[in-house]
């Protein structure tokens, strides 16, 4: 349970004179579901792509088994394929039926046979329970459709860590349960998550560890029981105040 | 009434003494606007991509130097057979290029030239056709593909330019249809297409206006068919409309299904069946 996959070192990242993020330090170890929580514009997501380098961070280091992946090179392609991530806005491939989606990645980067990436797209795609819906295009679905499928995609390359931005943040309320619940399942079965959410229900009852980030500085961390019954930071609970007041 | 019955008899006439040389008109110009425009587009495929290379402040200098030299060059292109007639550069190319090389370099073959001048000012526009289609598509997609570990070939191979070919097929079309007609003014260089046997057949006789009438009819049905076929293959892209639901073991309940929107809801057909079927 303790072997780190990711440490994250001094993280700063900012856009021109706009400091996001400033010296993030914490590490994903292997089983491992953390929630990030915190305002809008607090850097939650920003820190979530600077992860899988999607932005290239100011400063600092990012260690993947030991090995510095922060900066954009030759190796980023290689280590974002074992780390999984679902966008909140999908980001399915338009062109492609739901069954390509989950299998041009496995066939393109882990160059495994049609074959093989099909049974493995299957098997996830039953896992999410959409595996009825596999001729279907993106543009058929709904939101929690497209999400759950997003899931299933990023899970087909077997990754070693997932990471989710707002993954229900788009979603009709309605919608909101069966993306969590597929989370919730995912999370039980032992899969290591790092999860930007606004859902404090789920970050209380799932994680293992939520992480409060305010202004761009990681402001409090811990246990969800830590966190949420006993928060120590003003700002902690003056955030987790407007949840409890709804 | 007369009028139209006179026409209709000097149509007919010129076509039972001159359909061979129409048809073999049509051919030439079907045949060179198809050649052209698909060299064109992959031309304009080329130039498309190279002027959405991602460049960073981090790339080392060459690549820098060097992806800015390309697209300087793209962008030279890209204005100058944009920004001229194609019936002068036509005379420019045929006629430039023995007179640099001192006679030694010439066009032996009328198609070589006529397919090289077309293919080049189609390539043209179809450059930047393919710029605005590439970036039309939502970042997103390009991140969706990042995220799986793809490179940016196969994120452009795989998820981009398939996107991008779609949604510029109206203006592949729209290039076709212009090169269809604009074929005409290659009869300056001597290349004979569906126009020049206007040209030709009326300095025979000086029936103009009925020969003139037979080549828009001509023309139109060129046009209106490509423009038929074009819509069934954008359709064909497109995919279907509906999908079929593959039924999976209906009793296997996988992971995640449990909390599906439709199940146990009025609209659930298969728990419906078994509980009307109990009662």
């Amino acid at each position: 349970m303790n072997e780190p996959i990711l440490q994250i070192h001094h993280l700063s990242k900012s856009f021109g004179r706009h400091q996001v993020l400033q010296d993030i330090d914490f590490s994903v170890n292997k089983g491992d579901v953390i929630s990030i929580i915190g305002a809008s514009g607090s850097g939650k997501s920003t820190l979530l792509r600077c992860i899988n380098i999607l932005e290239v961070p100011s400063s600092g280091q990012i260690l993947h088994h030991g090995k510095d992946v922060a900066q954009h090179g030759s190796k980023t392609a290689a280590y974002r394929s074992k780390v999984g991530m679902v966008f909140q806005s999908f980001n399915l491939f338009s062109h492609m039926t739901v069954l390509q989606n989950c299998m041009v990645g496995q066939i393109q980067v882990l160059k495994r046979t049609k074959a093989e990436a099909q049974k493995h797209a299957m098997y996830y795609m039953e896992k999410v329970g959409m595996a009825p819906y596999i001729n279907a295009r993106p543009r058929q679905l709904s939101g929690g459709q497209k999400q759950r499928v997003a899931i299933a995609r990023a899970l087909a390359m077997d990754p070693e860590v997932l990471l989710f931005d707002e993954p229900t943040s788009a979603l009709d309320p309605e919608m909101v349960g069966e993306v969590l619940s597929v989370m919730q399942d995912l999370a039980q079965e032992g899969m290591t998550m790092l999860v930007v959410t606004h859902e404090m229900a789920f970050a209380r009852d799932v994680s293992n560890r939520v992480v409060f980030m305010h202004n761009g500085i990681i402001c409090e961390e811990g246990s969800p029981t830590e966190l949420f019954s006993h928060p120590q930071k003003q700002e902690t609970k003056e955030f987790l105040a407007r949840f409890r007041r709804s | 009434m007369d009028q139209l019955v006179k026409i209709g008899n000097d149509m007919v006439l010129l076509w039972n003494n001159y359909s061979g040389m129409y048809l073999n008109g049509i051919k030439s110009t079907l045949l060179l606007a198809l050649i052209a425009t698909a060299i064109g587009c992959v031309i304009g495929f080329v130039c498309g991509i190279l002027n959405t290379i991602p460049c960073s402040k981090n790339d080392p200098l060459p690549k820098r130097f060097l992806l800015k030299l390309v697209r300087a060059v793209v962008r030279i292109y890209v204005e100058v057979f944009r920004g001229t007639p194609m019936v002068l550069q036509a005379v420019f190319i045929y006629y430039g290029l023995p007179y640099f090389s001192g006679n030694t370099l010439r066009f032996s073959n009328m198609w070589a030239a006529a397919i090289l001048v077309v293919s080049v000012n189609t390539g043209a526009y179809m450059a930047e056709s393919v710029r605005g289609g590439i970036i039309s598509i939502d970042p997103g997609q390009t991140e969706g593909a990042k995220a799986l570990g793809m490179t940016h070939v196969q994120t452009m191979t795989r998820v981009i330019l398939p996107q991008a070919l779609r949604n510029i097929m109206p203006q592949i079309g729209n290039n076709f249809i212009i090169n269809v007609k604009d074929t005409s003014v290659m009869f300056i260089i001597g290349f004979t297409e569906f126009f020049s046997a206007h040209r030709y057949i009326t300095g025979i006789n000086n029936l103009y206006f009925p020969s003139a009438a037979i080549e828009m009819a001509g023309y139109l049905i060129m046009t209106l068919s490509a423009s038929l076929l074009l819509r069934w293959v954008e359709k064909r892209m497109d995919g279907s409309d509906s999908y079929e639901l593959v039924q999976a073991d209906q009793l296997t309940m996988a992971a995640g299904t449990y909390s599906h929107p439709n199940h146990g809801s009025p609209y659930d057909e298969h728990h419906k069946e078994h509980t009307t079927g109990g009662c």
